[in-house]
């Protein structure tokens, strides 16, 4: 997030794309429900009728992978009624025009027939937005999990530049992560083509910074594969050996026979877990790990602050922190580094990390810091972009409007979107595992239109059978208008009935994301 | 600044705040039962009056704001006298079942009735008798505990935002319940467990098969492990067990927590937690030593470097684990394996 949770709670107008907040990150809901009972203005646009869109000024059900176009046309309404921040535009951006021209023709009708929304609700949104004096965008994987993820997110910070809504209290561009740490797997640089820090791989003088702080030499500067491409390497045979941490692809990921095929092709599979995940099932070595009761470390939330976790209790029977396991590792393999506790590596990652430089536990002890905390003396950054961006001018993108990689067609006729619930979490690896929240949901389920359902001859809690180009699942109908006619939503915990064995692996090309929310299926009654 | 006297302490206090919030900037202690910092003050219990000098009754400090040269007396007699009688209106009508009552040393009412020696109501009055609504996965509702502070239904109504639960009916049956006095799982309750966990009676109690005292517990400060706001909770711990949770009011969560949060914690102690190193012989997972398992995991790197180089390794690193281990995994594959193939769940 550019900004803080908290900020929200002043915000006038609050702008929502793509996220099911009070189911995926209920305590931002409530924080948002806050802010409305206090007089701030919601916009809503999601495919579905979330809770959200009960408490919306305005609700724009949009189709599937439509974000750019309804951004488009709310950008077309602000410039052809002069509602756009002059000031900001001339003082801290730059390439306008080529936003100017991208949106030029893109009116609010010609919007709204490509999102299937009323063009009198883009214009309604349009002027909420950029006549709040404090607007703020929060957004989730319903923007991003597209192949044209990244375009529109660089969608959403156009919209936020054009109107000055950034680099204020509460304004900004606010993606919330969805996992309690993937902003820290992010800064820590488990990434392909960056350090810690965002510092990249390719860079000599960056190579030469780790090489020393690391006492090693020869790191190599060429950017590694992202999830997506290391399993089509495995699929192909060029990687041998995979190392998988806490994760379980075999659920997570999209197109899982093809996941299957890439886990089970390698020659030596390693996964440390809490559970026997699905994917720990086809590795060579399992090893037990703690959970997050179990160990010391910290985690760095949606809002960049870096907070502690702590040792409640002994990790069950021989199962060690995976900081241990780790450390055993690299000492094995020669490299002789010991650490004594998570502290110690803490303070490694603030003498190799300029953004987490002022960071240590002692500063944290009782509450967490906003990074970029580059000195000791320096008390955390609550909001980004004050005055400058990181590149120095703010740098517009006229972005096209494209179509999902997979559309709808006759043998294929409806679109599939994927997310979660509040009684389950990612693969169910813990949730599973607690009774009450599988009595509140049990199993997969798909939510179909009354319409569509009355089409097919499909009534509520029947079995259905789901197929898409990758493959088929049975699983049981619900039967609501959460979803429009010829929309589906499954949501993908589950590993019986799994949604992911249906989505689309098409990646976004910059960030290699798959895309989830979009793709073309058929359904029947099962017999 | 608002000068004051508080117990004969002089002293300065903010205008517009409270008198409870002036007594407390100084460390003088005025018991509460429905007041909460983040909810809007209520007065509903009267606990907390205090003697206003001038007033013509008592105040209730929570509620009524400081003015200019007032005096105030937080546990004169008169007061004293005042808070007795009002602990024994409530336990009047109150199972007197503490030797059973799983809230027992944590509950706002024992203390008090503790502090101010209440044993009994002892007006023989009528007492309140409705069903307990066990029907919740995570929690249970008994009524006839419930001491009408409201502050389950203010959290649910100022905070959390979910308006599953109100006041129902008018003076002796008024009773907390959710529309249409249904049970909670008939309701819109979305079972974040936020009206328990501000519960100061056993009325609203987590279900939880272990059996505690609160003075046994020892109470462990970290962060929750599910989505990304990094709520802020304290895990409640009896040898070696988790059994409980309660939000801390601080930032990002500021005392609130979803279902997940409060009550997704039982797979801790789940039996199929992996307790051993597992290695596959002949098809199938049979369980073996750490040393047995790191040094196959060892040689393995080792061989299959030598035989296809560096780049035929990848790691997935997890955004389940902390930012230490995160740092280590890429370390490990960057400095001693020699691969930046490392990535994480980031975009699934």
């Amino acid at each position: 997030m550019t900004n803080g949770i908290n900020e929200l709670l002043e915000a006038d107008v609050i702008f929502v794309m793509g996220s099911n907040t009070t189911e995926n990150h209920p305590v931002i809901g409530a924080k948002i429900r806050q802010a409305l009972r206090k007089g701030s203005k919601l916009i809503v646009a999601d495919p579905r009728k979330i809770e959200l869109s009960n408490d919306a000024d305005t609700f724009l059900q949009i189709k599937p992978g439509t974000n750019i176009a309804l951004v488009n046309g709310m950008m077309n309404v602000i410039l052809s009624e002069g509602l756009e921040n002059k000031e900001f535009i001339e003082e801290r951006t730059e390439d306008f025009e080529k936003l100017k021209e991208a949106v030029k023709d893109f009116t609010p009708e010609k919007a709204g027939e490509i999102c299937g929304v009323d063009p009198e609700d883009i214009r309604k949104a349009a002027r909420l937005y950029a006549k709040g004096e404090k607007s703020s965008i929060v957004y989730c994987m319903g923007v991003t999990q597209h192949t044209s993820g990244t375009n529109n997110v660089m969608s959403m910070a156009n919209l936020a530049m054009l109107c000055g809504q950034i680099g204020r209290e509460s304004t900004g561009v606010n993606p919330l992560r969805g996992q309690n740490n993937v902003q820290g797997a992010c800064d820590m640089g488990a990434l392909p083509n960056v350090y810690t820090g965002y510092q990249a791989v390719n860079k000599p003088e960056i190579a030469e910074k780790f090489e020393k702080a690391w006492g090693v030499e020869g790191l190599s500067q060429v950017p590694g594969l992202t999830v997506a491409e290391m399993l089509d390497a495995a699929s192909r045979g060029d990687i041998k050996m995979l190392y998988i941490m806490g994760e379980n692809p075999m659920v997570s990921d999209p197109d899982l026979n093809h996941v299957k095929h890439a886990l089970e092709n390698t020659e030596f599979l390693v996964v440390q877990d809490i559970f026997l995940t699905e994917t720990a099932e086809l590795a060579d070595v399992v090893l037990p790990a703690a959970a997050f009761a179990e160990k010391d470390g910290t985690f760095s939330n949606t809002e960049r602050r870096v907070q502690r976790i702590r040792k409640a209790i002994d990790a069950p029977g021989l199962a060690k922190p995976d900081w241990l396991i780790l450390m055993d590792l690299m000492n094995r393999l020669g490299y002789n580094k010991k650490y004594d506790n998570p502290s110690e590596i803490f303070d490694e990652i603030a003498s190799v990390t300029p953004s987490y430089a002022g960071i240590d536990y002692q500063r944290i002890e009782n509450k967490g810091i906003q990074w970029p905390c580059p000195d000791k003396e320096h008390p955390g950054t609550p909001y980004l972009h004050k005055g400058k961006f990181s590149r120095g001018k703010g740098l517009f993108m006229g972005i096209e409007y494209k179509d999902p990689a997979e559309l709808p067609d006759d043998e294929y006729p409806m679109i599939l979107t994927t997310g979660r619930v509040l009684y389950q979490y990612h693969t169910r690896t813990m949730t599973g595992k607690v009774e009450g929240l599988n009595k509140k949901v049990p199993e997969s389920y798909v939510e179909i239109n009354p319409a569509t359902a009355a089409k097919l001859g499909i009534n509520d809690g029947d079995k259905v059978k789901v197929t898409s180009r990758r493959g088929t699942i049975v699983v049981k109908a619900k039967v609501s208008d959460i979803v429009e006619d010829s929309v589906v939503f499954i949501p993908f915990h589950f590993a019986e009935g799994a949604a992911n064995i249906l989505t689309n692996a098409a990646l976004d090309p910059k960030c290699k994301i798959p895309e989830y929310k979009v793709c073309a299926v058929n359904l029947e009654k099962a017999v | 600044m608002i000068n004051l006297t508080i117990n004969g302490i002089k002293c300065q206090a903010e205008p517009g705040s409270t008198i409870l919030q002036a007594a407390q900037k100084v460390g003088i202690k005025i018991p509460t039962l429905c007041y909460d910092e983040r909810l809007v003050a209520h007065g509903a219990c009267r606990i907390c009056v205090v003697e206003v000098k001038g007033a013509r009754a008592l105040v209730p400090s929570c509620s009524a704001p400081v003015a200019e040269g007032m005096e105030i007396q937080t546990d004169s007699p008169t007061v004293i006298e005042a808070r007795k009688e009002i602990l024994k209106l409530m336990i009047e009508n109150h199972p007197l079942d503490c030797l059973t009552c799983e809230k027992s040393g944590s509950c706002t009412l024992q203390d008090l009735c503790y502090e101010y020696d209440i044993k009994e109501g002892g007006y023989n009055g009528e007492k309140k008798n409705y069903p307990i609504d066990d029907s919740n996965p995570f929690f249970t509702y008994d009524p006839n505990k419930c001491i009408l502070c409201g502050k389950c239904v203010r959290v649910d109504n100022e905070l959390q935002c979910t308006g599953a639960i109100n006041f129902i009916d008018r003076g002796f049956y008024t009773h907390v319940g959710v529309a249409g006095d249904k049970t909670f799982e008939e309701s819109v309750c979305v079972s974040c467990g936020n009206c328990v966990s501000v519960c100061p009676v056993g009325a609203l109690m987590p279900k939880q098969p272990e059996k505690f005292r609160y003075w046994e517990l020892n109470k462990v400060r970290t962060t929750c492990a599910y989505c990304g706001v990094g709520c802020q909770m304290d895990l409640l711990v009896k040898d070696d067990k988790v059994v409980g949770v309660e939000p801390v009011n601080i930032e990002p969560n500021d005392g609130l927590l979803c279902v997940k949060g409060k009550f997704g914690y039982k797979f801790l102690n789940h039996p199929d937690r992996l307790k051993k190193p597992l290695i596959r012989k002949d098809g199938e997972l049979k369980e073996a030593t750490w040393d047995e398992a790191m040094e196959l995991i060892a040689s393995k790197i080792k061989e299959i470097k030598e035989k296809h180089g560096s780049e035929a390794f990848g790691a997935l690193s997890s955004a389940r684990c902390t930012n230490e281990e995160n740092y280590l995994m890429q370390k490990l594959f960057r400095a001693v394996i020699g691969t930046n193939n490392i990535d994480h769940c980031a975009r699934l």
